[in-house]
């Protein structure tokens, strides 16, 4: 390019150049490969014209990763990052400097995906063992599950799964659900809009007096409570259980470490958050949500569950277990609609877990507990009046009027205090482990000088005062995280080692490519993941005054616009913290416009037969009945199916639930009609979000006819898997449905006649929203187009290189697939090979698998996402084409039927280095079928093959 | 149970149900298993999950659930009546539903009308219906 003095100061360094694998030079090759023209050219032939956008996006122009990491430096400092004792489930925390670096910041963490192959994901498998153990151990309760989303979702599915779990003859018809008046109040919003679609009734109030009769099957306390508030609930729990009525208790897991924890008190379950564990605030999130219950109620627990089994040469081995439970199984009668849980974070609170040991846990919880009752003893000292009888780390002062309490305010918010506020004349204040003696005089200085008196000089115990006893019989006595796994790890040395030992038996993409049907493993770039641990975002709580938080504002207001702008509509919900939580956002958004018209009766909801199973279960959990639509044999909708199926149901149709690129990879032609169709018939058009990689830039849900989609912004949007979550999953809506987007009760979000909120934060898990932002700045206007073509073109190719070794099940008309495509393996059956052997294979190769068996039993279902390079794509494609050859091998009879290549998959090195070598091919064969693994390095899988029954059959979901 | 060459001769003793249940009926009581075909469609069965001993069944409606490593599919009443056994030793073995399908039985119903027991099928209808 000819020098321009316009162009000087333009950065030379491209994000889109970074973020697309393959080079410039590789598109002709691979244009001819997949015979197109050009890559606009297979644009047109991937995408039916009448949906296809006819402008640019209205997004800013692509920033180098420096320029955006100086913006984001320069937003950041508008945060305000004040010292916050809001509590409310929301804590500072100290992250441990090696867990921040090794685990938090670490690609070999953050970029691996569910660990569904679990022969390599034995490392993260084993620390989600120890998150559920650590819980388990400090609620007092038999089993705790790998994380929910949030505190307030977990006590939702609490109140299900007392339901599901109350007694079959005297409660049959039973639907009210007593509730603590001293619940947080973000909880007891979820609990509202999870309640109503379902029938439940919610009976608010104080716990000693609330009625539990025949119509209560299940009550939510909370210990320590809204207020503060240690409570023996012993009692209270033994007369509901005597009532037939079950118990669910919310908790904080530090205070588990020296108070008599729920399960001790009887609780059947116990949840909470364990953000305070280490993971930092973020604005929100995200954090890990714990779920624990009894031995009784395991098979009814929501969310993810890893157990112990063993692998092919009998060693212990870590799976998910008991899938059964999951929506990809029992679709609307599952437990819940949660796929995505908080790996990453359950991951940092167990990694704390283990380096502070239980020993460590009860000496940052005594010292957060001792500089309460200083605070405490202090501000009874200059005459405030503390409300709480027995406390941890929350104290509840009454100022005595108006007066002091406005002036104690101002005088926090001059020195950067935040405390929390929740009527004239109260406020709250939570210690955490953060809390030095300077903060502590701080916050004693501050209430002295609100009343305008001098506090004693010093602090107790150093003068020679005592503390306030308030515990007494509500300290806890027994002991917990007893296993050797939590008392091994104290020194850094060996600390660093056991997180590297873990993270060296998974693949991430920092190993290789995880080509993942439905699930855009794409690149989580360096510069998108930087800023969420400054701590101009990190350290922010998601209840402080929004002027504080005017960086993230301006971010989340910009992000909100860009995603109109990508979807087509006119208003977007960041709230949904996952893609399953969007769906349930967004049809009950839907509902209540049905409501608001007088439409009261529209309930149903067409979903087709190739949907994902969160579609029907989160269906199921708004209440809705459940129509499913016909698949022909093109992998399309049935249209006429469509059109009867509405017409029949146009008196009480409420929508249409449907992924788009269809789940089967293809972007079907009749997409306009459908949606036209269902319109006419009364119903709203929910698109699915799940495949947007496919859309942006070139067509839009808008485009298509929708009303409302989620985006899953761990997908298409660059924020990482986590190993099996965070995610996020904002819905974007069209004007009509704007005024319905989700409330929250203490922060002011939403449309005007808002749903209740969905999520314990009015932004969800915001510091990692940060990461799509990054992503659409750096990638830019153009950029995010370009990449959309990119993953089209990727998928095509890939197509070409193996459409005649493995047959593809479903394509457009001329051939095309979207962004992913679907092998067919159902015709090896009958030679005995199945698609969960070719998975196995592929980790002798040094790969992932694809998704297998959905959305088509017998398949498995390749998505490369524009990231790969194309040599990455090659060997892909070279590794699926031998073992091609080597199920050939068993079809024609030179290979054994049982002893195989495929059937012992994955072999370990252990196996492959045996003395013993029994089986009738090669070691090499086993272990180096390709130079590749070579030349480019060799993953070993840390087991064999897992034997699933065993340990869904032989149930264990702790350390032992 | 015999076996054939890969075919499997259902025993002429017992009654089947359209939903791959056998019955085996004696002094007006019923006792209820899955078929060899059901559990070769449902694979590792993992958990077995079962009404209490005084239950009230009805023909055709669900009596409980039973799950393997991939599905989960409903149980069947095959009669009406009241469950008056329910074979405990399925909570720690449900593997045998695969070893031994007709001879690991899951409830036994005190029946209420035996007249239903004519809807049943034979040991060859049923073998034509899974043939």
């Amino acid at each position: 390019m000819a020098w321009s003095p316009l162009l000087l100061f333009e950065s030379p360094d491209k994000f889109v150049f970074r973020h697309i694998g393959p080079r410039p030079s590789d598109l002709e090759p691979m244009l001819e490969a997949v015979g197109a023209a050009s890559l606009d050219a297979l644009i047109d032939e991937a995408i039916p014209a009448d949906i296809r956008l006819t402008g640019p996006l209205d997004l800013p122009e692509a920033e180098s990763e420096h320029e955006y990491l100086t913006h984001l430096r320069a937003t950041g400092a508008r945060n305000k990052v004040f010292r916050s004792y809001i509590g409310l489930g929301y804590h500072d925390t100290i992250t441990p400097s090696v867990i921040l670096r090794n685990v938090v910041e670490n690609p070999g963490w953050y970029t691996p995906y569910t660990p569904y192959q679990a022969e390599i994901a034995q490392g993260r498998l084993e620390s989600l063992l120890n998150f559920q153990t650590m819980v388990a151990d400090l609620t007092g309760m038999d089993v705790a599950n790998a994380s929910l989303l949030d505190e307030p979702t977990a006590a939702a599915e609490a109140m299900t799964l007392l339901h599901r779990s109350r007694e079959a003859k005297s409660k049959k018809d039973a639907r009210v659900f007593a509730v603590s008046d001293r619940v947080f109040p973000h909880t007891l919003d979820v609990l509202r809009s999870r309640a109503e679609p379902l029938g439940l009734e919610l009976r608010i109030g104080d716990i000693e007096s609330i009625e539990l009769g025949d119509d209560v099957y299940g009550m939510y306390l909370q210990s320590p409570d809204d207020h503060g508030e240690v409570r023996d609930l012993t009692g209270l729990i033994d007369r509901a259980h005597a009532a037939g009525v079950l118990v669910a208790v919310g908790t904080d897991l530090l205070a588990c470490a020296v108070c008599t924890p729920p399960g001790e008190m009887g609780a059947d379950v116990v949840i909470g958050n364990s953000q305070r564990l280490g993971v930092p605030l973020g604005y929100g999130g995200p954090h890990a949500a714990f779920f624990a219950t009894r031995n009784d109620f395991v098979r009814q627990a929501p969310g993810r569950l890893i157990g112990v089994s063993q692998d092919s040469a009998a060693q212990k081995a870590f799976r998910m277990a008991l899938a059964t439970r999951e929506q990809h199984i029992r679709r609307e009668k599952a437990t819940s609609n949660i796929c995505t849980a908080q790996a990453l974070l359950a991951n940092v609170a167990a990694m704390y877990g283990v380096f502070h040991g239980p020993g460590g846990l009860q000496r940052i919880a005594q010292r957060v507990h001792d500089v309460a009752r200083v605070v405490a003893g202090e501000l009874a000292a200059l005459g405030f009046k503390q409300t709480n009888t027995a406390y941890f780390d929350t104290i509840r002062v009454d100022t005595g009027g108006a007066t002091a309490w406005e002036a104690i305010r101002a005088a926090a918010l001059a020195r950067g205090i935040n405390f929390r506020y929740p009527a004239p004349g109260i406020i709250a204040l939570s210690i955490n482990e953060t809390v030095s003696r300077e903060d502590a005089l701080d916050i004693v200085g501050v209430f002295a000088e609100g009343v305008g008196k001098t506090p004693i000089p010093g602090l107790p115990p150093n003068d020679g005062r005592t503390l306030p006893q308030v515990l007494g019989a509500l300290t806890r006595n027994s002991a917990f995280m007893t296993h050797p796994v939590f008392n091994s790890h104290h020194s850094e040395t060996e600390m660093m080692r056991y997180i590297r030992s873990l993270e060296r038996k998974d693949i991430g993409l920092d190993t290789s490519m995880i080509p993942l049907g439905s699930c855009t493993m794409k690149l989580n770039a360096a510069s998108e993941m930087l800023p969420i641990t400054w701590p101009e975002f990190s350290k922010l709580h998601p209840f402080i005054p929004a002027d504080q938080a005017a960086g993230y504002r301006q971010i989340i207001a910009e992000l909100e616009r860009y995603l109109c702008a990508i979807t087509g509509f006119a208003a977007a919900s960041l709230q949904p913290n996952s893609g399953a939580q969007g769906e349930f956002a967004g049809l009950m958004v839907i509902q209540a416009w049905h409501r608001g018209r007088g439409e009261t009766h529209r309930h149903v909801v067409l979903i087709p037969s190739s949907a994902h199973g969160t579609n029907p279960a989160s269906a199921a959990m708004a209440g809705m009945r459940v129509v499913i639509v016909a698949t022909d044999k093109h992998g399309n909708i049935d249209l006429d199916d469509l059109k009867n199926k509405a017409a029949a149901h146009a008196g009480d149709l409420s929508c249409l639930m449907v992924t788009y690129p269809s789940t089967h990879g293809v972007f079907e032609d009749a997409i306009r009609e459908i949606c036209r169709t269902v319109h006419e018939h009364g119903g709203q058009v929910y698109m699915d979000g799940a495949n947007m990689n496919a859309q942006v830039g070139l067509t839009s849900p808008a485009a298509i006819g929708a009303d409302v989609c989620h985006i899953n912004l761990h997908k298409t949007f660059s924020i990482p898997h986590g190993g099996g979550g965070p995610g996020m999953g904002p819905i974007a809506v069209a004007a009509h449905l704007a005024p319905y987007l989700p409330s929250h009760p203490i922060v002011h979000v939403g449309g005007e006649k808002g749903i209740p909120a969905v999520s314990g934060a009015p932004f969800g898990s915001a510091s990692i929203l940060l990461i799509s932002y990054g992503y659409i700045r750096m990638l830019g206007r153009d950029g995010v187009t370009e990449a959309t073509k990119w993953a089209i073109l990727n998928a095509n190719y890939l197509k070409a290189r193996l459409e005649k070794h493995y047959p593809v099940l479903y394509a457009r008309k001329n051939g095309r697939v979207a962004h992913e495509m679907i092998f067919d393996l159902r015709a090896f059956k009958a030679h005995g090979v199945e698609e969960g052997d070719v998975a196995k294979r592929l980790m002798d190769y040094g790969f992932h698998a694809p998704t297998v068996s959905f959305p088509v039993p017998g398949t498995l279902m390749v998505e490369p996402t524009e990231s790969e390079p194309r040599q990455e794509l090659d060997r892909f494609a070279d590794a699926l084409i031998a073992i091609r050859q080597e199920i050939q091998d068993v079809i024609d009879g030179k290979a054994d039927r049982k002893d195989n290549l495929l059937k012992n998959a994955p072999h370990t090195a252990a196996h492959v280095t045996a003395t013993e070598w029994t089986h009738p091919y090669t070691r090499e064969q086993a272990a180096y079928p390709l130079p590749y693994l070579k030349s480019h390095g060799k993953f070993w899988p840390a087991v064999g093959r897992i034997d699933n029954p065993y340990g869904d059959r032989n149930l264990i979901c702790s350390c032992e | 149970m015999a076996w054939g060459l890969g075919v499997v001769m259902y025993p002429s003793d017992l009654k089947y149900t359209n939903e791959h249940e056998w019955v085996r009926l004696e002094d007006g009581s019923a006792t209820v298993g899955i078929t060899d075909y059901a559990q070769k469609q449902l694979g590792d069965v993992v958990f077995v999950e079962l009404p209490a001993v005084g239950t009230a069944v009805k023909q055709g409606e669900v009596f409980g659930t039973i799950e393997s490593v991939k599905a989960v599919s409903e149980l069947y009443a095959p009669l009406t009546g009241e469950v008056s056994e329910v074979n405990g030793d399925l909570t720690n073995h449900p593997e045998a539903v695969n070893s031994k399908p007709h001879e690991t039985w899951m409830i036994k119903i005190k029946l209420s009308d035996e007249g239903e027991t004519a809807s049943l099928l034979d040991a060859d209808a049923y073998n034509k219906l899974v043939g």
